[in-house]
């Protein structure tokens, strides 16, 4: 087995087609890349289920959970292979997931206080662990703590063949049992109903999150994993009102985050790629939450502005609209100066109107066309019924 | 007297049980929510369940739909156990339990109706997708059968919850509070369908918060508060005397003859 310690150290100057060309070829470099992407892709998906289901914490509590695994594990084999710890991992994990999911049934706490609960009593139980065996005169225990940040170059090919295994059983899961999911996400008493066995989904569910990141524990560490389940599925909602739609999106968003944090950290003088894959997934978060189109804000914020102008527009007209049908003819001219009195009028609606042809301006007067008149009565009309 | 009472029960019964229950007490937590609850609902009547806030109105029919686990007592739907008459029931909860942002349509939720009886695994064919559609249709919500369910409003969303009972073609519906905060057209359109199905011999249960239009909306009507206080026909039971035992104040609501 070929294990790295480092990913080769590249210069900034070095140009993208360089670095993909390494990417086939050098084999460092491919495991981590295809590593990262594979844990983004699977974290991601799953992630969308977390966040559906409100859970956000509990990604945080089952990574935090998973700390005193890894050293349980090293403390009775000895060993410091990753697929033994992170089979602690999974199994500490898994304790305190189902702890969680007991004190919600059993108590009245809610569900981010059991989450908070678990999480810090495991990891606090898991940090003393860890000071422990690094007090004791075992040259081999050094490193436990890599766990804590993750160590992406610690990647070696079987830990890539484990997740892509992990990630297609998953995938497996998800498309047989898809239709199961998603009436459980979105109405758990009813699913019970229709007489499917919750409880089987909700843990089938839970366990998978549960594996994928204890499999990103070693890439993205104990502290930084729950933001890979959360970002890409956060990022993805903004894009998409279907949920397979979501899932897909958020896989890609992940496996993004995996290969460009990949490509940032190998390409800037080995910067620890874990935060950097976390801070991309951010990146991608940030830039959804401000630019999708549906549910972004800058759109919702232009969206309210347009709205805002066209109800001006639309008092404005049916101001005029009161003043002309005091007169016989509806297109008497009357001052500008009378419009100043109503909140509201600008140079600007007035100009729009006009651009609307629903308003002639001559000098200082104004007179309402035979459109602008019919518009506006039509916009009271209107009015009139909803006011009813 | 109760038993009398049922005996010369409404001519759309035809003297079956629809829903048995028997010695039904229900807990939270040391303060049982509901008590020792024996209730017999005929088939084919349209009932409302009345009671104050946490008089266990809701626990009731959860309980009886097997989502809460009671701590005593027996459910039974025509005679048998409900795990096997499952197909027969369907279910309408309230509007707030579920998350209206949740990514998916109207038609979406609407063919949720339909997995009860693809059971596991088995999608959703086009048989399933006509029903959906004649359900939405229904209630009058086919031209938002694409909608994203959070762009609905409220009424819009508890029509859409209902027509998702509906194709669940059963013959027993139970409904929680199906009228809280829609607006007065969506409130004829719902009472008007489950008039609909009661005219169909389906039997209808209905938490009801609002007793000014028990008599005219229903024909049956259950009083609760933690225990049973009385069940019968509306124009016999819907009185006085039964509101003020459940509201435990001196309840005077104006019953049009």
């Amino acid at each position: 087995m070929r294990r790295k310690g480092k990913i080769p150290a590249f210069t900034e100057t070095m140009d993208l087609k360089e670095y993909i060309e390494l990417v086939f070829n050098d084999y460092t470099l491919r495991t981590i890349t295809l590593g990262t992407a594979i844990l983004g892709a699977v974290t991601g998906m799953l992630g969308s289920f977390a966040v559906l289901r409100k859970q956000s914490l509990l990604g945080d509590a089952i990574s935090h959970a998973a700390l005193p695994g890894i050293a349980i594990a090293f403390l009775i084999t000895g060993s410091k292979d990753s697929n033994t710890l992170l089979v602690g991992a999974l199994i500490s994990g898994l304790i305190g997931t189902f702890w969680i999911r007991g004190i919600i049934a059993k108590t009245h706490l809610k569900s981010d206080t059991a989450l908070g609960l678990i999480l810090s009593l495991f990891f606090g139980f898991g940090m003393l662990l860890l000071t422990f065996i690094q007090k004791q005169p075992n040259a081999n225990q050094a490193g436990l703590d890599k766990y804590l940040f993750g160590q992406a170059a610690t990647l070696v090919e079987s830990d890539v063949w484990l997740m892509a295994i992990i990630t297609g059983l998953c995938l497996f899961v998800l498309l047989f049992f898809w239709k199961e999911f998603k009436l459980f996400l979105f109405d758990t008493d009813y699913a019970k109903t229709l007489g499917f066995n919750t409880n089987f989904i909700d843990i089938l569910i839970t366990s998978f999150i549960v594996l994928a990141i204890v499999l990103g524990l070693q890439t993205v560490g104990v502290v930084l994993m729950s933001a890979m389940l959360l970002a890409p599925a956060a990022a993805a909602r903004q894009w998409t009102n279907s949920l397979s739609k979501m899932v897909v999106l958020a896989a890609v968003f992940g496996a993004f985050s995996g290969v460009l944090g990949t490509a940032i950290s190998a390409s800037q003088n080995n910067l620890s790629t874990g935060p950097v894959i976390v801070i991309i997934a951010s990146v991608f978060v940030i830039f959804s939450f401000i630019f999708s189109p549906s549910r972004g804000l800058l759109f919702r914020q232009i969206r309210f502005i347009a709205n805002r102008r066209d109800l001006e527009l639309q008092k404005t007209l049916a101001f005029m609209y009161h003043i002309a049908e005091t007169h016989e003819d509806i297109s008497h001219p009357h001052t500008i100066k009378i419009l100043n009195n109503f909140q509201g009028y600008t140079r600007k609606t007035l100009q729009k109107l006009v651009d609307k042809n629903y308003v002639t301006l001559d000098g200082t007067m104004w007179s309402l066309t035979e459109k602008g008149f019919e518009t506006a009565a039509n916009l009271y009309n209107q009015q009139a019924i909803k006011d009813e | 007297m109760e038993n009398k009472i049922v005996e010369k029960s409404s001519p759309l019964s035809s003297g079956n049980i629809a829903v048995q229950v028997d010695d039904l007490t229900v807990a939270y937590n040391y303060k049982p929510v509901l008590w020792d609850i024996d209730l017999e609902i005929p088939e084919g009547v349209l009932m409302a369940i009345v009671g104050p806030n946490g008089a266990g109105k809701s626990t009731l029919i959860k309980a009886i739909l097997g989502i809460l686990k009671p701590i005593a007592g027996s459910v039974s739907i025509y005679g048998k156990p409900y795990d096997e008459q499952r197909k027969l029931v369907a279910y309408v909860p309230q509007k707030g339990s579920v998350d209206w942002d949740f990514p998916t349509t109207a038609l979406d939720v609407v063919m949720m109706g339909t997995y009860g009886s693809l059971g596991w695994i088995k999608r959703p064919g086009q048989k399933e997708k006509k029903a959906a559609l004649e359900a939405l249709e229904k209630v009058g919500m086919l031209p938002f059968k694409g909608r994203q369910i959070s762009q609905l409003s409220g009424g819009q969303q508890q029509r859409i919850f209902l027509a998702r009972a509906l194709v669940q073609d059963a013959s027993i519906y139970f409904m929680d509070e199906p009228f809280q905060g829609v607006d007065a057209t969506t409130e004829v359109a719902i009472i008007n369908i489950l008039k609909d199905l009661r005219k169909a011999g389906k039997t209808v249960i209905v938490v009801h918060h609002d007793l000014q239009t028990v008599p005219e909306y229903f024909d049956w009507v259950t009083f609760l508060n933690v225990k049973k206080i009385a069940t019968g026909p509306v124009k016999d039971i819907f009185n006085d005397d039964n509101l003020t035992k459940t509201y435990g104040i001196n309840y005077k609501v104006s019953i049009q003859e």
